[in-house]
């Protein structure tokens, strides 16, 4: 496995480690033997194929789902040694985007982006309600505080969820698919958002993703991932540099290559000839 | 023959696997009541939505069973010379059973249905694995109030249909059939007993409010996180909860009635 390259003393002990992780589910072998190793202060993005479980491994090393074997270290803690108070204390410092944005159908965008820091400190509420005005005018919707979920767009509502997941300054957003289905615009703002925060917040960023411009664009690492390993890694000019046919045909948008176009079926032949046809 | 022997191995393999989870919700859920008293704006919130927005269909069905009871009650009872004693049959009918039963069915379609759906969807759209990520428990900050709220309102609510089905029983019965209406409450107050057929009654609308709630938060709770799952949920709410009641219902009769 590659080392992250260092730049300083805080990036040498990566905040999130993953070894010989090993993960079924229904029957279907989803990781063997994944290694990653996400450094502090960098925003280190995972691609691959859609289908190739990187949503999963999100939630596994936020606790919610459990590995075959393996481990996953965050900050020094076997996540999924730890008993459940300890895990929902590191959930706390650990903010999470997901793809549909899961913001609190009947909450308002202020409620939504309070709802932590009710939940979880003892703040009073004009300090609550300064905090929220912040970390909503830091994602530029501070003017959008009282509309309902219901009415904002699909990237408002990842911009809400973004304020609501850096609400309780955790020490890492794991992003999930943050630029799917969105316009040019608010992909290019979610994008600069994501590199900002965690420049100007001391964050540690992991972003899952197919989009190879816009994740190369932010990213510091790229860890590709398909059959359930990883099988390339680099920075993002190592990446669309490699010679390895896997990342070749992510990189480049390739047809032809190791993920192939056809789901695995019968010979062609043998399924119009054989049983069942006229 | 190997083949329907694993399958129905495996059905009910599937079927304890299902209790379990359940079951262990029920205690995740009970472990969690303490903490609600953190919440009570939430609360208010949930028996408001569960208990208050069923009050119209609650008293239009009782109003009319009590009229219905009232009619059939009044033929039947004519022919055996004994129609003064029709305020007795609508109370006891409704105290004992129908009250209890009728508006338990009601509740499933009603709000159990809403709760399956509203939970199904919360998880669907990653509302409940979202809260988990923000290390709040979504059993104690969702499930467990709509679990109290459920089995506070439901013994209210069958009350309300016994009370407006006496009271429509009372208007065909006086009003439309020309009965007496002081013999229609005098023989209602000297044969409905408190303990024996309003308490059990009330029993009867507690295990049906703890029973209707449980299946509808499970089925919600666990439904595949898709537009066909949610709808399955809601489906199986309605279904389980209308077998549950009347097989227990069956039950409790037998229990508190049978005097063999």
């Amino acid at each position: 496995m590659v080392e992250p390259r260092p730049q300083d003393d805080s990036c040498r002990v990566p905040l999130v480690e993953i070894r010989g992780l090993r993960f079924m589910r229904e029957g279907r072998l989803i990781f063997d033997g994944v290694d990653l190793a996400i450094p502090r202060g960098r925003v280190t993005a995972i691609m691959g194929p859609s289908g190739t479980g990187k949503t999963t491994l999100l939630r596994i090393i936020g606790g919610q789902l459990v590995p075959d074997a393996g481990q996953v270290i965050v900050d020094g803690c076997n996540v999924h040694q730890l008993k459940r108070r300890e895990l929902f204390e590191l959930r706390k410092r650990m903010g999470m985007l997901f793809q549909a944005g899961a913001l609190l159908t009947d909450l308002t965008v202020f409620g939504n982006v309070a709802f932590p820091l009710r939940e979880h400190t003892r703040l009073s509420e004009s300090m609550i309600r300064d905090l929220v005005l912040i970390k909503l005018e830091a994602v530029g919707l501070r003017g959008a505080r009282d509309l309902m979920p219901s009415q904002l767009s699909g990237g408002m509502a990842r911009r809400v969820a973004l304020a609501r997941a850096i609400a309780l300054d955790p020490m890492m957003v794991m992003y999930d698919e943050p630029f799917t289905g969105q316009d040019p615009i608010s992909l290019g703002v979610l994008a600069r958002l994501i590199r900002s925060l965690n420049d100007s917040l001391g964050l540690t960023s992991l972003v899952v993703s197919h989009d190879v411009q816009e994740t190369c664009a932010i990213a510091d690492y790229v860890y590709l991932i398909a059959e359930g390993r990883v099988v390339g890694e680099g920075t993002p000019s190592e990446m669309r540099d490699s010679a390895s046919a896997w990342v070749r045909q992510f990189m480049h948008a390739q047809v032809e290559g190791p993920v192939p176009f056809h789901y695995p079926a019968l010979d062609l032949t043998t399924d119009l000839l054989g049983e069942g046809s006229a | 023959m190997s083949d329907w022997l694993v399958a129905v191995g495996r059905r009910g393999l599937d079927l304890l696997v299902r209790l379990g989870r359940a079951h262990m919700l029920l205690f995740y859920i009970v472990l969690a009541l303490p903490a609600l008293v953190r919440q009570p704006r939430e609360m208010v919130r949930q028996v408001h939505s569960i208990g208050v927005r069923s009050l119209v269909i609650i008293v239009v069905s009782g109003l009319f069973v009590g009229m219905v009871l009232s009619l059939q009650g009044y033929n039947t009872l004519v022919g055996f010379g004994a129609a003064q004693s029709l305020g007795v049959l609508v109370a006891l009918s409704l105290v004992r059973e129908l009250g209890p039963v009728v508006s338990a069915l009601l509740y499933g379609g009603r709000a159990g249905s809403a709760l399956a759906a509203e939970i199904g969807l919360m998880k669907a759209t990653e509302q409940l694995a979202g809260m988990e990520m923000m290390a709040v428990d979504p059993i104690e900050r969702v499930v467990a109030p709509r679990f109290l709220a459920g089995v506070m309102v439901m013994p209210l609510l069958a009350a309300i249909f016994s009370a407006v089905g006496v009271l429509g029983g009372y208007f065909v019965a006086v009003g439309l059939l020309g009965l007496d209406d002081g013999a229609f409450w005098s023989q209602m107050q000297s044969k409905v007993e408190f303990h024996d057929d309003i308490v059990n009654g009330i029993i009867k609308s507690a295990v049906f409010g703890v029973v209707a709630t449980w299946i509808a938060l499970f089925h919600g709770y666990e439904a595949v996180p898709t537009a066909e799952g949610v709808s399955l949920a809601t489906t199986r709410t309605v279904v389980h909860t209308a077998l549950a009641v009347l097989v227990l219902d069956f039950i409790l009769t037998a229990l508190m009635f049978n005097k063999v």
